[in-house]
């Protein structure tokens, strides 16, 4: 270590940089056109070795010989002064180089350390924890505001506005209409048809009408209506509220003391539930109509004999059962996309986050809604 | 209704704010007096705005307490809550107009929720307060049609629409163009001289705490607490030197550059 060493870099046609040793310690001879240019050579082996990083020896630059150079050079020199935790001696630099240099030092002695250190893998599990509990108190919170304003709502002391109960009922309804009638037209078709396939084997392609009607009727109209809600309007919630949380709009109206679930959740959930049967209803004449044509067009069923058996396999409980569905995934669509963007984030992103959120979670409840319902029909025997 | 100190609306007892998994402030503890302008300042992300959430029972304090009168916003009862919010009206950092409704909407909001005025009534009071802050012509509008300092003045006619005696004002003049900026401080000046109201203004803005401000309290992000509170011109010769160095433009004193 204590004799000269040297190791030497040749980048390009000029630029050049060259470590030497010398009585004073370390120093980097800069020359040539360094315009873009960023890898410095390595230090010499055990130079940063030595002692504790405050008593290290300034590392000198030396840059009489350089004829060009930009903030690249500045920047691999900062990143030389970072790595090596030396300190730099930039006298021997052009004032405009040394002088960014000295700026950068200076800033960061007094930079803010966000003290964001990682925590404790201890600490992490239980602030992860305590993040778990407070988003399922929140939803439990948010549940019982919403059911509080539900109650006052039938009381008939509602701060809702109907004029905005107006506008979500029109936001909700007419204008989901074509998506849902072409997914359950397609889904409908989809149903007859793998039925069809089946039944045909045994000859009994005439209770295609029972298995499209009470297939249908039951369950699959409620499920795509449920999940077409969620993709179209409980995004559409989450990504509202979550902007207006976002923009302090919901802190505004808390801070006047307005209720925003009365103000913003109660009229979305109450359109919802409104509209989900009526959508539920019309994908299921849609889903209908979709195994008509292919039972009647493609495997020959006599279209009387195919309405009179659909007519008789629709019961009330089959149709009650699908709107009540229908209700169900519905609210719990709205309730998905208000709870998360009611408590998203105050950024961009996390408004994103929670549109995502809202339709992954208002799709998991759907389907755990479904199977519940299911099951639980099954074994009442309706 | 104010049974304590004739002078003080509103009181912080040592008051510490935190955010989940971190500490901002403790120690808080200061009044807001009467027909007074006091300016919380500090450094970016020293709490200023926490603090603001804080006196207006948004977020409920780690420890202390605030008092509005006698009464202690985190305990308070929904009927004397809404009693307590009475006394205050706020403009958010944005000013969180909310945007499915008209500027005019916006206003009457709280006027046809909490006044028993009719529905003209309430049109002739909105468009009054909107004149008050110069935005009379906006009425109509979505907040979206407007202006960021024109969204501030509507937001300060909300904030103002039921004659609060307190103001809470969240920077009113971060992102404002020097002119705007200096005509919303006029506004503010005037609106405490006319109609009394006392004004705590959230701000780092060196001309509008020096435009305005009676006292100036400093939160110091280093210290998490309070380090000074006086009349800015005061602590600008004799405060602690943090104090002095960010009203003087952050230049440390005799520091050799």
């Amino acid at each position: 270590m204590g004799e000269a060493q040297q190791s030497e870099t040749t980048l390009g046609s000029e630029a050049q940089a060259q470590w030497l040793q010398d009585e004073q310690g370390l120093r980097l001879r800069l020359s040539g056109d360094w315009r873009g240019k960023r890898s410095l050579p390595p230090l010499p082996p055990g130079a940063s070795a030595a002692a504790e990083p405050e008593t290290r020896p300034a590392l000198r630059i030396d840059g009489a010989a350089l004829t060009h150079y930009d903030s690249c050079l500045a920047a691999s020199l900062w990143a030389l002064h970072r790595s090596s935790k030396a300190p730099l001696d930039t006298t021997g630099l052009a004032p405009a180089l040394s002088g960014m240099l000295t700026l950068a030092a200076r800033q960061s002695a007094n930079d803010a350390q966000p003290s964001r250190r990682r925590p404790h893998w201890l600490t992490r599990i239980g602030l992860a924890w305590q993040a778990r509990y407070r988003r399922t108190r929140d939803t439990l919170a948010f549940t019982g505001e919403l059911l509080i304003a539900i109650y006052k709502a039938l009381r008939g002391s509602t701060a809702m506005r109907g004029e905005d109960l107006a506008h979500q009922l029109h936001a909700t309804g007419p204008a989901s209409l074509p998506i849902v009638a072409l997914v359950s037209f397609l889904v409908g078709l989809i149903i007859a048809y793998m039925g069809a396939a089946q039944l045909q084997r045994l000859g009994a392609q005439a209770f295609m009408a029972d298995l499209v009607t009470i297939g249908v009727v039951r369950e699959i109209a409620a499920l795509m209506t449920g999940i077409m809600l969620a993709g179209r309007v409980g995004a559409a919630f989450a990504a509202q509220l979550g902007s207006m949380q976002a923009n302090e709009e919901i802190d505004a109206l808390r801070a006047l003391g307005l209720n925003p679930v009365e103000h913003l959740v109660l009229p979305r959930v109450l359109a919802m539930a409104l509209m989900a049967p009526l959508l539920t209803t019309f994908a299921a004449v849609v889903g209908m109509l979709a195994g008509l044509l292919v039972a009647v067009g493609i495997f020959q069923v006599e279209l009387l004999d195919y309405l009179y058996r659909s007519s008789k396999a629709m019961t009330l409980a089959h149709a009650g059962i699908g709107l009540l569905k229908g209700s169900v995934y519905g609210v719990l669509v709205a309730m998905a996309g208000c709870r998360q963007g009611l408590h998203a984030g105050r950024s961009a992103q996390a408004v994103g986050e929670a549109t995502t959120a809202a339709v992954v979670q208002a799709i998991i409840w759907i389907v755990i809604a479904a199977s519940a319902l299911t099951v639980a029909f099954q074994r009442l025997g309706w | 209704m104010n049974t304590g100190d004739a002078h003080a609306l509103l009181r912080a007892e040592s008051l510490s704010l935190a955010v989940p998994g971190r500490l901002l402030q403790q120690g808080l503890s200061f009044e807001v007096r009467r027909g007074e302008i006091l300016v919380l300042m500090g450094g970016s992300g020293c709490g200023k705005s926490t603090l603001m959430r804080h006196l207006i029972g948004l977020q409920s304090p780690a420890a202390g307490r605030v008092l509005y009168g006698q009464h202690d916003l985190a305990e308070a009862d929904d009927e004397e809550l809404a009693r307590l919010r009475r006394q205050f009206g706020v403009m958010f950092q944005g000013g969180a107009l909310w945007s499915s409704m008209t500027v005019g909407e916006n206003v009457m909001m709280p006027l046809s929720e909490f006044s028993d005025m009719d529905e003209k009534g309430v049109e002739q009071v909105a468009r009054f307060k909107l004149a008050l802050v110069g935005m009379e012509a906006a009425f109509d509008e979505l907040p979206s049609a407007l202006s960021g300092g024109m969204k501030k003045r509507a937001a300060i006619a909300r904030a103002m629409a039921l004659d609060p005696p307190l103001l809470f004002l969240d920077e009113p003049s971060a992102g404002l163009d020097p002119i705007s900026s200096a005509s919303l401080d006029e506004l503010i000046l005037n609106l405490r001289d006319h109609l009394g109201t006392s004004i705590v203004l959230v701000t780092h803005e060196l001309s509008s705490i020096f435009a305005v401000a009676d006292r100036a309290l400093f939160l110091d992000a280093k210290e998490k607490t309070m380090t000074a509170l006086d009349a800015p011109r005061r602590l600008l010769e004799s405060g602690p030197e943090p104090v002095r160095q960010f009203l003087r433009r952050g230049e440390p004193a005799g520091t050799p550059v």
